[in-house]
C-alpha cells in the first residue's frame, strides 16, 4: 500500500530526515495503520457534512487597535543564531 | 503566426489597518527589524490567531466596488509548506471558500471600456523578509525580520481576460485607484504594499483552448510589469514560431538584464495540503452588514468614470485618467459645472495640470489652483482677452503664486492686443527692420511667414493676437511695393 | 498531618485559620518531591526560587485581607503550557532550551487568585502518547506500581498528584490525555467542554481537540480549579462565549433524578475483567444514591479510533511545522544548507511518536489522500457527534469505563503503535464530540492498580458530570487511597 517512495516523499514534505531503518519502520507501521483506517470505508458518509469545529461559533473578530509588539530582546531571546537584530539562518538559495 | 495573448494577474495589496490581521502589532512599513512582532506573528509555541474586524470591513468594500460577490460564510485555511520567512510554516489563507467570487473592473482602453472579470478576491496574512547574507554580513546565510509577517494581504485574481501587456498595466492602475479611492490600500508597488504576478500565455487565434500558462514574479513596478510581458510575449512567440513546445513554469524578471529567467525547477510540485484553519471559527458576513458598508462608499470609480463617458461625452482614456483619484474627479467637475466644455478642460487637466503636479510630486489638492480659476482662465481664452499660447503662461503663474486668471491679467498686462490699427503699426515696425527677408518672401519663399509672426510676437511681448497678425501679415506682405 | 496529601480545600481551610502559611506548604511539597521523585520522575523542572516568592505573595495577599480557594496553593503545571520565564519543553528535544516571553492565559488566571507553581511536568513528546514514555525528559512511573505506566500524555501531572508532590495540577487533553493518566493513577481528571478553557499558551497538537484541563485529588478540587481556569478569552478564537457557573454549586452530594447512560458498545470484548467489574459496581453505587440508568446506543463508536487517528496527527503535522530550528528550540549542529538544517533539527529533535504522527498526518493530507482520509474522518466525526446528541436526548450523562485496561508495565506496548492507540477507544469520542469528560477512581486490580471511572456530559454541562462524581465520590472513598510510597 504505502511505498517506500511514498515514505520518501511524505519525509521531505515534512522536513524529516529519516534514517534507512527510520524508513523501513514508517512503512511497516503505517502500512499497519493505515490498513486499520479502512475501517472507514464500512460507512457510507456520501450525505455527511464534516465536522471542522464542533461548537457552532462564528464571527470572533478584535478591533483594530495596535497593542504593544514583543520587546525585542525577548523576542530573539530564545533564537538559535541571531545577529544584527535579525534571525540568522543558512542562505536561502533564491528560487 | 498570429498568436492571441492571454495574460491574467494576482495581486496582493496589503490593507492599510493600523493593525496586523491576526495580532495586535503595528503595519507600520520601515521599522527597524524585529519590533513589530508579538508571540502570535512570530508562530511561537501555542499562540492563537484573532481576526482583526477591520480587514474584513476592508475586503467588503473592494469587493462592493469591483461588483464581487461576498459569501454569506466563508472559511480561513492553511497554506502548509516551509520558508524561512515564514514562522508557522503554514500561511492562514482561504482556499475553497474565499470571502468574495467574481466581480469585474472596466478598463478604458483606446478602443472603449472593457470589461475585466475576476475570479475570486480572498484575504491572508503576509510573510516576513529576509535579506541575503551579502547585502550585511556572512554571505553564506541569510537574515529574516518578521515585521511584515501578519499583515493583512487581500489577493485578487483575475479572469485571463487581458489581451495585452498595455491592457495588464491599464488594469493595475485602475485596481490601484479603486483601492486608494476606498483608502484599503495605498497602493504603493515600490513599497511593497501592491505586488503583482502575472500568467502569459499565447494561442493561435480564433483557437478555443489556452496554451501553455506561464507565471512571472518579481514584478515590482508598473513599468516592470509591462516590459516583463512584452518580452515575454517575445519570447513565447519566437518559440511557438520555432515549432517549441513551452514548458509550464514560473519566471523571475530580471531587472537588470530585462529578460525573463526560469526558476530552478523543484524536485516536488508544491503540495499544500489545504485544510480549514482550526483555530479560526468561520466568517459570516450578513446581507444588513454589507449594505451597511455599501451606505458608507463613496461612488465607485468605476460608475463615476463611465458617468463621465455618458454624461460629458469625453473619451474612455480621458475619463480613466480624470477618475484615477477622487480628488481629481472633484475638480473635474467643479471645474465643467462654471465652464461647461468637457473636452477642453480634460485637456487642459491633462496636458497642464497632471505635468505639473507630477514634477512636482503633489496632489491635485495641494495645487494653488482652484477648479473655478481653471474655468476663469478658459473663459478668458474665449472671449479673446488672451491668447491661447498666453494662456499657459497665465497658467504657470496661477500654478506658483495661487491668483486668479484675471488678476494676473491685469497686474502683467497680459491682454491680447487685437486692436487692428495697434497691430498693424508692429507689423509695419517688423517689415521696415527686416527688408531682406521681406524680398525673399515675395520672391517665394512662403516659409518666412513664422519668422514675421515671431518677431512680431517678440515686438508685442507675445500679447498679439495671433489670428489677426496672420491676416494682417499676409494682407501687408501681399501689397504691391512701395 | 501530612501537609502534602491534603486537598486544595483542606489545605484552604489550615491557610485560612493560620495554622500554615503558603511558605509552609510551599517547603512541604519541595521535601515531598525531594523524597519521592528520582523514583516517580513527575518532574521535568522545578521552580523553587519563583515558588518561594509567589508564596510569600500569596501570604502577603493573605495578611491584607485577601482569600479564595487557590490563594496560597501548591500547583504543578504540565509542560505543554507556556510559563513565562520558566523553561517549557513538552517533552521533547526540540523545545530543551525553549523559555517561553509569555504565559498562558490559563496561567494568569492562576497567577491572579494566589496559585503557585511548583514545577512543569513530564509528558509524552507534544501530548502524543498515552504513557508518558515518549519524552525527551525520560519516563514517569506509577505511583501505585513503579515498573507501570503513570498513563500519559499528562503522566508527569497525575503522578505528581497520585504521589502528593502537589496539591493539583494542570493536564491537557486531546484524545485522554488528563482521563486516562487520572485512572491509571487513582485520582480525578477533568476534560472541559471544547472552548470551556482558553487554548491560549497551550502548545497546540491537535487544534480542534485540544483542552486543559485538572487534575486532582478529589471532584471538589477539580471544580474549584474550574472556576478559576475557565471562561472566554479574546486572545482565543474558538473559545467559548458562554456564562461561567460557580461549579462547587453543582457538588450537592446527590444524584436524584439524574439519568445514567450506558452505552451498549463499550461492553462488549476487549475490556480488562476488573475494569468491567469496578464499572459495573460504580453503576450500582450511582443507582443506590438515586439515579436511574439506561441503555443508550453509540453505534459509531468502534470508528473513533480511526477518525482521531486522522485528524489529529493532521492537524498536528500542519502545527508542528513551526519547528525549524530558526526562531527558537534546539537547531541540529550538522547543516550544509537550509534544505539539510530543516531536515536534520527536525530529525533529531523530534521523538520516534511524533515523527510517525507527522508522517501519518502529512500523508493524510497529501494530494490525493485529502478525500480518503481527512474529509472522511471529519465526516465520521459527524456521526460520532450525532450518535451523542441522539443518546442525549434520554439521558443527562454517559458513563463508561476510561480506558480497558489498568496501568500497563512500563515497556510492555512500546513496541505496537496500532495496539498502544486503541487503548484511546473511550476516551477519543468524547473529544471528537467536544463534550466534557472527568474520570473518577472506582476501584483497583488484584495488583492493585487503579481503575476509572468515566462520565460524558452535554457540551458546557459540566456542572452535571461534577455533581455525578461527587456524589458516587461521597459514597466511596477509593479518592481517599494513597499509594505505597
Amino acid at each position: 500500500m504505502i511505498t517506500r517512495e511514498d515514505v520518501e516523499h511524505v519525509a521531505e514534505l515534512a522536513r524529516l530526515e529519516l534514517t534507512a531503518a527510520e524508513k523501513e519502520q514508517f512503512i511497516a507501521q503505517l502500512n499497519n495503520i493505515l490498513t486499520y483506517f479502512e475501517k472507514l470505508n464500512e460507512l457510507d458518509t456520501s450525505d455527511v457534512e464534516p465536522t471542522s469545529q464542533v461548537i457552532p461559533m462564528s464571527n470572533v473578530f478584535r478591533d483594530d487597535a495596535v497593542q504593544p509588539s514583543l520587546d525585542r530582546t525577548k523576542v530573539l531571546q530564545n533564537a538559535p543564531e541571531e545577529s544584527h537584530f535579525f534571525f540568522k539562518v543558512p542562505r536561502i538559495i533564491e528560487e | 503566426m498570429d498568436y492571441e495573448v492571454v495574460i491574467g494577474l494576482e495581486v496582493h495589496a496589503q490593507l492599510s489597518t493600523h493593525s496586523k490581521i491576526f495580532c495586535g502589532c503595528s503595519t507600520t512599513f520601515g521599522a527597524p527589524p524585529n519590533t513589530q512582532t508579538c508571540p502570535v506573528c512570530l508562530g511561537m509555541p501555542g499562540v492563537l490567531p484573532v481576526l482583526n474586524r477591520r480587514v474584513v470591513e476592508c475586503a467588503i468594500k473592494t469587493a462592493l466596488a469591483c461588483h464581487g460577490e461576498v459569501a454569506p460564510r466563508c472559511r480561513f485555511a492553511r497554506k502548509n509548506y516551509f520558508y524561512p520567512d515564514m514562522p508557522k510554516n503554514y500561511q492562514i489563507s482561504q482556499y475553497d471558500e474565499p470571502l468574495v467570487v467574481g466581480g469585474h473592473i472596466e478598463i478604458p482602453t483606446p478602443e472603449g471600456m472593457k470589461r475585466i472579470r475576476l475570479v475570486r478576491i480572498h484575504l491572508e496574512e503576509d510573510v516576513g523578509k529576509s535579506i541575503h547574507g551579502e547585502h550585511l554580513d556572512d554571505p553564506h546565510a541569510s537574515y529574516v525580520d518578521f515585521n511584515r509577517s501578519g499583515v493583512p494581504l487581500m489577493e485578487i485574481v483575475s479572469q485571463p481576460d487581458l489581451s495585452s501587456p498595455d491592457e495588464a498595466k491599464l488594469y493595475l492602475q485602475r485596481l490601484r485607484t479603486i483601492v486608494q479611492y476606498l483608502e484599503v490600500c495605498d497602493g504603493n508597488m515600490e513599497e511593497g504594499s501592491f505586488r503583482c504576478d502575472a500568467n502569459v500565455s499565447l494561442r493561435l487565434r480564433g483557437a478555443r483552448e489556452y496554451g501553455t500558462k506561464v507565471e512571472i514574479k518579481n514584478l515590482n513596478s508598473f513599468r516592470n510589469v509591462q516590459r516583463a510581458l512584452e518580452y515575454e510575449v517575445i519570447r513565447q512567440t519566437k518559440a511557438l514560431d520555432a515549432g517549441e513546445k513551452l514548458p509550464q513554469e514560473t519566471r523571475l524578471w530580471d531587472t537588470t538584464r530585462s529578460v525573463t529567467r526560469s526558476m530552478r525547477s523543484k524536485e516536488f510540485a508544491h503540495d499544500y495540503r489545504y485544510f480549514p484553519e482550526p483555530d479560526l471559527v468561520p466568517l459570516a458576513t450578513s446581507r444588513e452588514w454589507v449594505e451597511a458598508i455599501r451606505r458608507t462608499l463613496p461612488e465607485l470609480p468605476d460608475t463615476r468614470m463611465q458617468r463621465l463617458v455618458t454624461e460629458y461625452g469625453i473619451p474612455a482614456y480621458d475619463a480613466g485618467v480624470l477618475t484615477s483619484s477622487k480628488a481629481l474627479a472633484d475638480y473635474y467637475e467643479a471645474c465643467i459645472k462654471r465652464y461647461p466644455k468637457p473636452k477642453l478642460v480634460s485637456n487642459w487637466m491633462m496636458v497642464e495640470l497632471l505635468r505639473a503636479l507630477n514634477r512636482d510630486g503633489i496632489e491635485v489638492e495641494q495645487s494653488r489652483i482652484a477648479p473655478e480659476n481653471l474655468a476663469e482662465l478658459l473663459e478668458l481664452v474665449d472671449d479673446g482677452t488672451i491668447s491661447g499660447t498666453m494662456a499657459k503662461t497665465v497658467f504657470d503663474t496661477m500654478y506658483e503664486t495661487g491668483k486668479a486668471a484675471a488678476e494676473i491679467v491685469q497686474e502683467k498686462g497680459l491682454r491680447q492686443i487685437s486692436d487692428e490699427n495697434a497691430l498693424v503699426t508692429a507689423i509695419e515696425q517688423v517689415l521696415a527692420n527686416n527688408p531682406k527677408e521681406v524680398s525673399e518672401f515675395r520672391a517665394g519663399r512662403e516659409k518666412l511667414l513664422s519668422f514675421f509672426m515671431g518677431q512680431v510676437m517678440k515686438t508685442t511681448q507675445g500679447k498679439a493676437n495671433p489670428h489677426a497678425v496672420n491676416k494682417l501679415l499676409r494682407e501687408k506682405l501681399a501689397e504691391k511695393e512701395t | 498531618m501530612d501537609l502534602h496529601a491534603l486537598t486544595i480545600h483542606e489545605l484552604q481551610d489550615l491557610l485560612g485559620t493560620r495554622e500554615v502559611s503558603a511558605r509552609d506548604l510551599t517547603e512541604a511539597f519541595y521535601r515531598r518531591i525531594a523524597a519521592l521523585d528520582d523514583r516517580v520522575h513527575a518532574y521535568v523542572t522545578l521552580t523553587p526560587e519563583q515558588a518561594f516568592e509567589q508564596a510569600d505573595r500569596a501570604d502577603h495577599r493573605r495578611q491584607m485581607g485577601e482569600s479564595g480557594p487557590l490563594l496560597g496553593i501548591p500547583l504543578a503545571i504540565k509542560d505543554v503550557i507556556c510559563t513565562a520565564g520558566i523553561r517549557t519543553t513538552c517533552g521533547s528535544k526540540i523545545l530543551h532550551n525553549f523559555v517561553p516571553p509569555y504565559d498562558a492565559t490559563v496561567i494568569e488566571h492562576l497567577t491572579a487568585a494566589g496559585v503557585i507553581v511548583l514545577g512543569k511536568t513530564n509528558m509524552d513528546e507534544f501530548a502524543m502518547g498515552l504513557s508518558t514514555e515518549h519524552s525527551a525528559s525520560g519516563i514517569t512511573h506509577n505511583p501505585w506500581d513503579l515498573s507501570a505506566i503513570p498513563g500519559g500524555s499528562s503522566g508527569g501531572s497525575a503522578a505528581a498528584v497520585a504521589a502528593d508532590e502537589c496539591a493539583a495540577a494542570l493536564g491537557s487533553d486531546t484524545g485522554g490525555s488528563v482521563r486516562q493518566p487520572a485512572a491509571c493513577c487513582g485520582i480525578v481528571g477533568l476534560k472541559p467542554t471544547y472552548g470551556r478553557v482558553s487554548r491560549y499558551g497551550l502548545v497546540a497538537f491537535a487544534s480542534s481537540l485540544d483542552q486543559i484541563g485538572p487534575m486532582t485529588k478529589d471532584v471538589r478540587d477539580a471544580a474549584l480549579i474550574m472556576n478559576v481556569i475557565g471562561g472566554n478569552d479574546p486572545r482565543d478564537s474558538t473559545s467559548a462565549a458562554m456564562p461561567m457557573p460557580d461549579f462547587t454549586r453543582a457538588l450537592t452530594g446527590s444524584a436524584t433524578g439524574l439519568r445514567l447512560g450506558i452505552p451498549r458498545e463499550y461492553f462488549v470484548g476487549g475490556i480488562d475483567s476488573a475494569v468491567e467489574q469496578a464499572v459495573q459496581a460504580a453503576v450500582q453505587v450511582l443507582e443506590e444514591v438515586g439515579a436511574t440508568t439506561a441503555e443508550v446506543a453509540l453505534p459509531h463508536s468502534e470508528y473513533g479510533v480511526a477518525a482521531y487517528y486522522i485528524l489529529a496527527p493532521s492537524e498536528a503535522s500542519s502545527n508542528l511545522a513551526r519547528y525549524d530550528g530558526i526562531k527558537y528550540g534546539y537547531r541540529t549542529p550538522q547543516w550544509s544548507n537550509l534544505r539539510d538544517m530543516y531536515m536534520h533539527t527536525r530529525d533529531e529533535g523530534f521523538g520516534a511518536e511524533v515523527k510517525r504522527r507527522i508522517m501519518l498526518g502529512t500523508y493524510a493530507l497529501s494530494a490525493g489522500y485529502y478525500e480518503a482520509y481527512y474529509q472522511k474522518a471529519q465526516q465520521v466525526r459527524t456521526l460520532i457527534l450525532r450518535d451523542f446528541e441522539e443518546a442525549f436526548r434520554h439521558v443527562d450523562v454517559i458513563v463508561a469505563p476510561t480506558a480497558p485496561t489498568p496501568a500497563f508495565k512500563i515497556g510492555e506496548k512500546t513496541d505496537d503503535p496500532l495496539q498502544m492507540y486503541l487503548s484511546d477507544v473511550f476516551t477519543v469520542p468524547v473529544n471528537l464530540a467536544g463534550l466534557p469528560g472527568i474520570s473518577v477512581p472506582c476501584g483497583f486490580n488484584s495488583a492493585g492498580l487503579p481503575i476509572g471511572l468515566q462520565i460524558i456530559g452535554k457540551p458546557f454541562d459540566e456542572e452535571t458530570i461534577l455533581r455525578v462524581a461527587h456524589a458516587f465520590e461521597q459514597h466511596t472513598d477509593y479518592h481517599r487511597r494513597k499509594p505505597p510510597l
